[in-house]
């Protein structure tokens, strides 16, 4: 139902011109495919895609990936603090609320009297003006990894230590282990992270906390850029057409995932 | 190639000593079996060779090499896991070059080397299957030639067998020792099952509580266990232990008397290698085995309480006044339940222990 009616809500939105304002706000006229064409054909509406898109590979594919799986390796075999604590403050990074980061990164970022630029003595320079898109890429990475951690560490523990010791005794190194051990065996654990990771960030709208689009645009990531064009903007009926597309994007990745895993099992 | 073990300790987390000052020599080209109760150290041995655990101190010899620090791709050595550790998603032939494939052998020479190994093993037909496509016989099999086709000098196996049927296990028991014996590779077996070592062993150890309590050949540790642990772990049916005294004997006519035991209230002559050994009022534990025990007129008199069917023949408890008796009967002589027996050892088939430390006690 929750799901069900907005959705409609949605697409019947689409399918019209309704805007927040003016005589199209009283008499919204059908106009129907008119916006899902001209959403498709528009280049900000490209661009805003395109942003995504290496927002959802740098920050997801790679980031979170990445770095979840290079800490779920190394703390396999740390000592017990050392593990509590990174775990805590990677956990930590996630659970807190959207708006308590966003300003924590508005902070260490700012250009003046920022903490990044105090550590690095370069005063004044204006990291969310200058590279939006690498700021919230490695804003993104820092925020989500928690979770790929403990999903990598969880299947890295599951990985049965006799193949591992197999390999070794056969002189297997370390990197030799993991490319034919530790990866086949966590196949499946990388494609289910892989795209949970990726559809969180692909429909994440806390990038619009922090830089709310700017400069010009060139943060807005679709999410931001659908809000943008519904609520300063007033186009519903367009931004509705967008939101759509989103959904079927949404639709088609885990539709993708789930019958790769059909195809595994 | 020969493998030594001098005054190894193994601590695991500072408080587990699961080797305690071990030491041993296995002679190359020898079937080894370590033998023991669950706990006893087993694993922790064969995978401080393989160099999967590291001495906590001691030394670890393979060949004139000390190879305590080394790494263990460096050692030479093969290993069969327990539960086989195959790589699932590899085929047979790809899990069999493995090793190869790390040493950089070319592509079709791993290839002829797997294929001919897996023939030997009758895995021909499977190369290009996956393990979870073969039986637990065939995975079994798998691991063995990967182990093989690297050609090393030592050959550790981990309780291989266990995860096979019991007449998969026979068959693989024979094919195994013949193996050995074909390509004559130093070997070490981890079993806790008696009639598997004493069946594949050129020497047996057992070990209890990470220390050996008797090296030798099956027929030594099955005919004179060292001590009563090792007498009551070896054998398919457990040795007889009574406690009892080492008294005066009656005499004979010319008065000179020879010391004897008494065994509940049985009166059996001092074994010929403990003579002079025990003297009257010594207590000693008396051992003999189920097999060896006969009717006799003047035996332990004992009610029958169980007959157990072991085929050809059957194991008879009896109860006694003391601690129940076993002996065996020849098929289709089993006597009813609640009879009473008189039974004692056959002549020259007890062995004496010392009933404080039970240690044998013979003249070696
Ligand atoms: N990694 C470990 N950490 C701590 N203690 C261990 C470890 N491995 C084994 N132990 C302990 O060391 C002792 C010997 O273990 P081991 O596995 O060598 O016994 P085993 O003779 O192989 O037994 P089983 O027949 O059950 O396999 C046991 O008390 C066990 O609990
Ligand atoms: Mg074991």
């Amino acid at each position: 139902m929750f799901l069900i009616l907005p959705a409609l809500w949605t697409l019947y939105l689409g399918l019209t011109d309704y805007r927040l304002t003016g005589a199209a706000a009283a008499h919204p006229r059908i106009v129907g495919v008119d916006d899902y064409r001209q959403a498709l054909g528009d280049k900000d509406v490209r661009d805003a895609l395109g942003r995504t898109l290496l927002f959802v590979f740098g920050s997801a594919i790679v980031g979170q990936n990445l770095l979840g799986f290079l800490l779920a390796w190394s703390l396999r075999s740390a000592r017990a603090w050392v593990r509590a604590a990174v775990e805590t403050a990677v956990l930590l990074a996630w659970i807190l609320p959207g708006v308590v980061v966003a300003w924590l990164w508005i902070a260490f970022l700012k250009d003046q009297g920022g903490t990044l630029n105090a550590i690095l003595r370069t005063p004044g320079h204006d990291w969310w003006f200058e590279h939006p898109m690498g700021a919230l890429i490695v804003f993104n990475t820092w925020r989500g990894t928690a979770f790929s951690m403990m999903l990598f560490s969880a299947a890295l523990s599951n990985v049965p230590r006799s193949q591992l010791e197999s390999a070794r005794l056969a002189g297997a190194r370390g990197w030799q282990q993991l490319r034919d051990v530790v990866l086949p065996n966590i196949r499946g654990h990388i494609l289910t992270n892989t795209l949970l990771i990726s559809l969180w960030t692909f429909n994440d709208f806390t990038p619009y906390l922090i830089t709310k689009g700017e400069p010009h645009g060139a943060s807005a990531v679709l999410p931001v850029y659908i809000y943008l064009t519904a609520l300063p903007g007033g186009r519903l009926g367009f931004a509705g057409a967008l939101s759509l597309t989103m959904l079927l994007i949404n639709l088609l990745l885990a539709l993708a995932y789930v019958r790769i895993l059909r195809r595994r099992a | 190639m020969r493998v030594a073990l001098e005054a190894v300790t193994k601590v695991y987390d500072g408080d587990v000593r699961a080797l305690d000052e071990l030491s041993l020599e296995i002679a190359d080209g020898e079937f080894f079996v370590l033998l023991g109760p669950s706990g006893c150290g087993k694993t922790t041995l064969l995978r401080t060779i393989a160099g999967l655990e590291t001495a906590t101190s001691g030394t670890v010899r393979i060949g004139e090499r000390d190879v305590t620090r080394l790494p263990p791709g460096d050692r030479d050595v093969a290993m069969v896991f327990q539960d086989y550790a195959l790589f699932p998603h590899m085929t047979v032939a790809d899990n069999i070059a493995y090793p190869l494939r790390l040493k950089k052998v070319p592509r079709a020479e791993r290839r002829a080397k797997a294929a001919d190994t897996a023939a030997r093993l009758s895995l021909g037909p499977y190369l290009d299957h996956r393990p979870a496509q073969l039986s637990g016989g065939q995975q079994q099999r798998v691991a063995l030639a990967r182990a093989m086709a690297t050609r090393p000098t030592v050959f550790l196996l981990d309780e291989p067998l266990s995860n096979l049927d019991a007449r998969l296990r026979l068959e693989a028991r024979t094919f195994l020792k013949k193996l050995q014996h074909d390509l004559g590779v130093t070997t070490v077996f981890v079993t806790h099952d008696q009639a598997e070592a004493l069946a594949l062993a050129d020497r047996i150890a057992v070990m209890e509580d990470g220390r050996v309590r008797q090296i030798g050949t099956p027929r030594e540790v099955f005919q004179r266990p060292a001590n009563i642990f090792v007498a009551g772990f070896i054998g398919s049916t457990p040795m007889n232990l009574l406690e009892g005294e080492c008294v005066p004997g009656d005499g004979d006519p010319t008065g000179s008397w020879t010391d004897e035991i008494d065994v509940a209230g049985l009166r059996l002559p001092v074994p010929e290698e403990a003579t002079g050994l025990v003297g009257p009022g010594d207590k000693i534990i008396a051992g003999f085995r189920p097999e060896y025990v006969r009717e006799a007129e003047d035996g332990i008199e004992g009610r029958v309480e169980i007959v157990e069917n072991l085929g050809t023949t059957s194991l008879v408890t009896l109860a006694t006044t003391g601690p129940s008796v076993q002996l065996t009967v020849p098929e289709e002589r089993e006597p009813a339940i609640g009879t009473t027996l008189r039974v004692a050892p056959q002549p020259g088939r007890t062995l004496l222990y010392h009933a404080d430390d039970g240690d044998l006690i013979d003249d070696s």
